[in-house]
């Protein structure tokens, strides 16, 4: 899950709680506008990084305010990356999956938000051995290749 | 963030703002369930909405099916372009009745 030859915008490690998400929103709206992307796909991305945060917290650390999670901003040629890592309870990625929308039902729609606003989206186990990486890419704009075009979600994380 | 409930012609009428999200999403669920459990038809105003994530929308979803069971409506009033790109990313824009304004919302449900 790398990214070659992409550069480091900001990494940001915070405690898996809730109550940091919204520092942690304010960092990635500033790297997409910073990246050149216009407000409502800006909006996309901070909801879509919201989401795979939430994960971590809810999943790998079971939303007991404990842990640690890396944030991790890059920026290639033609995409903005955003690579999310815990360090909690490893998530078997054959097991995951976005529910059934027709399942009409409090939660489970985060991995369908992630599958929808973003261009590419990577779940596996962290090279570290321990924990999840969750890698999202979004087209940078003034390519013009954003959208859903060669979209691809090889995992995903039930929320 | 900020929240009020009021009455207008019988209903109950929430008004949510700011920013729902995780950390949020359980005063909000407690607040839209504690008015299901009032017994009257409800309104959400989410006109002040500035972000909303699925754990915010989750609290909707079990208010409305709460509603639901309860015999009473539960409907959206002016909701904000930013939560309405979610409600449609979740397809739950069919869903949820959604009234553009207090006004037609409140003549649809009389």
């Amino acid at each position: 899950m790398s990214t070659p030859g992409a550069e480091c915008l900001i990494e940001l490690r915070f405690p898996a709680r809730p109550d940091r998400m919204v520092l942690v929103r304010e960092t990635v709206r500033t790297a997409a506008r910073y990246c050149g992307f216009d407000e409502l796909t800006t909006r996309d991305i901070v909801l879509a990084v919201g989401e795979a945060c939430q994960n971590a917290i809810l999943h790998a650390y079971d939303n007991r305010n404990v842990g640690q999670i890396v944030l991790g901003i890059l920026r290639s040629a033609d995409s903005l990356v955003l690579r999310v890592t815990d360090y909690g309870e490893t998530v078997d990625p054959s097991k995951i999956k976005p529910r059934n929308l027709q399942d009409l039902r409090p939660g489970g729609l985060g991995t369908h938000f992630i599958q929808e606003l973003m261009d590419s989206a990577d779940f596996g186990p962290s090279p570290d051995g321990m924990g999840n990486v969750l890698q999202m890419t979004k087209k940078t704009q003034k390519t013009g290749k954003t959208g859903k075009t060669g979209k691809t979600m090889k995992r995903g994380m039930e929320p | 963030m900020s929240e009020a409930v009021r009455e207008e012609q019988g209903r109950l009428v929430i008004e949510l703002g700011g920013e729902i999200d995780l950390d949020r999403a359980p005063e909000v669920r407690k607040l839209l369930l504690d008015c299901v459990g009032r017994g009257r038809d409800l309104l959400v105003d989410l006109s002040q909405v500035t972000y909303i994530d699925s754990s915010g929308i989750a609290s909707l979803v079990e208010a409305l099916q709460r509603a639901d069971r309860a015999g009473l409506g539960l409907g959206l009033v002016s909701v904000s372009a930013e939560a309405l790109r979610v409600f449609e990313l979740a397809r739950l824009d069919k869903v949820f009745a959604i009234h553009s304004d207090l006004g037609s919302a409140l003549a649809a449900a009389g």
